[in-house]
């Protein structure tokens, strides 16, 4: 704890970091499992609605029943909106200040019914618009730590 | 079917940056001692509390306990209710349930935030999933952007369009002693502010602002002692969805989750044309464009119309059905207490006590509270006891 003088009253300040640890699941392993084996998303199918979730987990919400049915998909997708981010902000992620601009978008996966949400390597926005083809860019296998950045980015295709 | 609750007291502090003359807890009790004397109530006139701010803001945990001494809560029942962005009209909801349970006659809620306090971007990305979105997401800004651009390509929306929404609610801020930014702001200058977040510039987007609201709700038969005026809740609706971004947006459907709130909000009141029955809404719009897509998802209009029902004037003072007469979220925004204030407004238009910015005529008044990745609250409060 420091304390810093602001006229006559002080201001307590905390500036440590805080670690966690959060369980992936068994199906959320599997997708980041796939990427790493088959360079291809893998998402599930709900018997009760028939929705495709992507990434995979063990609940479809809105029938509130267990999902089994892993259904294998491609790397490609489309961009349902996006945002070019342009102030700068520290990432809890790293305590570190996140690098800027970069581009944050939502992607309707080929052949899933929910959107994935991720990076795509465009921020000109004369070059970017919803409805554009993207594909997945992911690191090199070896590389690959299992986490959601085993994923570079998304590169538009046309 | 519970028992009839009105709000009969509402109390909010002054709104600034940055309130390093007081503690959050003597924050908050200016509040309460607002709320307290606007319905001519002692503390230990009060039942119960419940009281509410954004999770992880300001790192301080169980609020509730916290904050006693500022609330007045020392050992009575109290309770926490923290729902992201929604918190401050859950928190109302939640209070409006106590009294209508039977079980409280005169109940406090209250919101607060400092936001002066919190690293207010980087405890909203801690709301995303740790797993799948805090890697890409942002803050609040980025994911509203999202939606704008989404609504723009779907309906030819400007950033001009947008505009119109940051400058009617910023004049009517000039209206209301309590905003916190009182200076005009015109289209012109919220086009020429520097973009955040494509489409969202500096102007488009609400402040973060220190302050803290209260209200006072009391029971059929009790109400009516406290207020000349009681404003009665007709309906009162929480759809609270996903934090999971990608399940939680559907941009071909709209904002599903404000669409439900307001039409079970309507069935419990009884309204069948809501811009014809409702007089005055505050709405939380945190950004210019939802001040058009979202009047659309209310029911206001139809979808795709927002642009020309706010361009013909309906939403700004003296139009069909005036939104925000307070200056709004754009205006105001000390996060936890953001979405009380949109039901303390639209209490205070009720009760007829609005000063330079009450709407003549007011019955009934509809309040919105928003969340984080795309849930909402809908309160309609009324002159008349349903
Ligand atoms: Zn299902």
């Amino acid at each position: 704890m420091a304390h810093q003088v602001e006229s006559e009253r002080l201001v307590s300040v905390f500036a440590y970091p805080m670690p966690y640890e959060w369980s992936i699941g068994l199906y959320g392993s599997k997708f980041f499992q796939e990427i790493k084996q088959n360079r291809r998303f893998v998402g599930i199918r709900c018997n009760g609605c028939g929705k495709v979730y992507v990434p995979p987990r063990r609940v479809c919400g809105p029938c509130f029943q267990e999902l089994a049915e892993l259904v294998a998909l491609s790397d490609t997708g489309v961009i349902t909106a996006f945002s070019v981010v342009n102030y700068p902000f520290i990432d809890p992620n790293t305590g570190a200040r996140r690098p800027i601009p970069y581009t944050y978008g939502y992607i309707k996966l080929d052949g899933a019914d929910n959107i994935f949400s991720h990076i795509i390597n465009e921020t000109d926005l004369s070059k970017i618009k919803v409805g554009m083809k993207v594909r997945a860019i992911f690191k090199d296998t070896a590389e690959m730590q299992g986490n959601i950045q085993d994923i570079k980015y998304f590169d538009i295709v046309a | 079917m519970g028992r009839r609750v009105a709000i009969v007291g509402v109390g909010q502090t002054y709104h600034k940056s940055h309130r390093p003359d007081v503690t959050s807890r003597e924050m908050i009790r200016e509040a309460v001692t607002a709320a307290l004397a606007d319905a001519e109530l002692t503390i230990r006139d009060i039942d119960a509390i419940v009281i509410g701010n954004m999770d992880h803001f300001e790192s301080i945990n169980y609020v509730d306990t916290y904050s006693v001494e500022g609330s007045g809560g020392v050992m009575k029942p109290i309770m926490k209710v923290s729902t992201g962005g929604t918190t401050g009209a859950t928190v109302a909801i939640a209070a409006y349930y106590h009294v209508a349970s039977g079980l409280f006659d005169r109940v406090l809620a209250i919101g607060f935030e400092k936001n002066s306090e919190s690293d207010t971007t980087g405890a909203i990305i801690t709301c995303s999933d740790a797993i799948w979105d805090r890697f890409s997401y942002s803050g609040a800004i980025p994911s509203l952007a999202t939606e704008a651009t989404a609504y723009m390509e779907k309906y030819g929306a400007t950033q001009e369009d947008a505009a119109i929404i940051g400058e009617r609610d910023r004049n009517n801020a000039l209206n209301n002693p309590f905003a916190h930014l009182r200076r005009p702001l015109t289209v012109a200058d919220i086009m020429a502010s520097p973009m955040l977040a494509y489409p969202i510039k500096l102007g488009d987007i609400c402040p973060r602002s220190d302050g803290a609201c209260a209200c006072v709700l009391a029971a059929d038969g009790v109400a009516q002692k406290i207020a000349r005026k009681p404003a009665w809740f007709k309906a009162a609706a929480v759809r609270h969805t996903y934090t999971w971004f990608g399940d939680s947006t559907d941009y071909n459907k709209g904002l599903v989750s404000m669409q439900r709130a307001s039409k079970d909000a309507y069935q419990q009141a009884g309204i069948t044309k809501p811009a014809e029955e409702i007089d005055v809404a505050e709405l939380y719009l945190p950004y210019t464009w939802a001040g058009l897509k979202w009047i659309e998802d209310i029911g206001f209009c139809g979808p795709g119309e927002g642009v020309r029902f706010v361009r013909d004037g309906n939403t700004h003072m003296g139009g069909k059905i005036p939104v925000n007469p307070s200056g709004g979220v754009i205006s105001t925004n000390c996060i936890g207490a953001t979405a009380m204030l949109r039901v303390a407004e639209a209490a205070i238009q009720v009760m007829g006590r609005g000063g330079k910015r009450q709407v003549p005529d007011v019955k009934n008044a509809l309040a919105t509270g928003f969340g984080g990745c795309f849930w909402s609250d809908v309160v309609i409060l009324s002159t008349e006891r349903p």
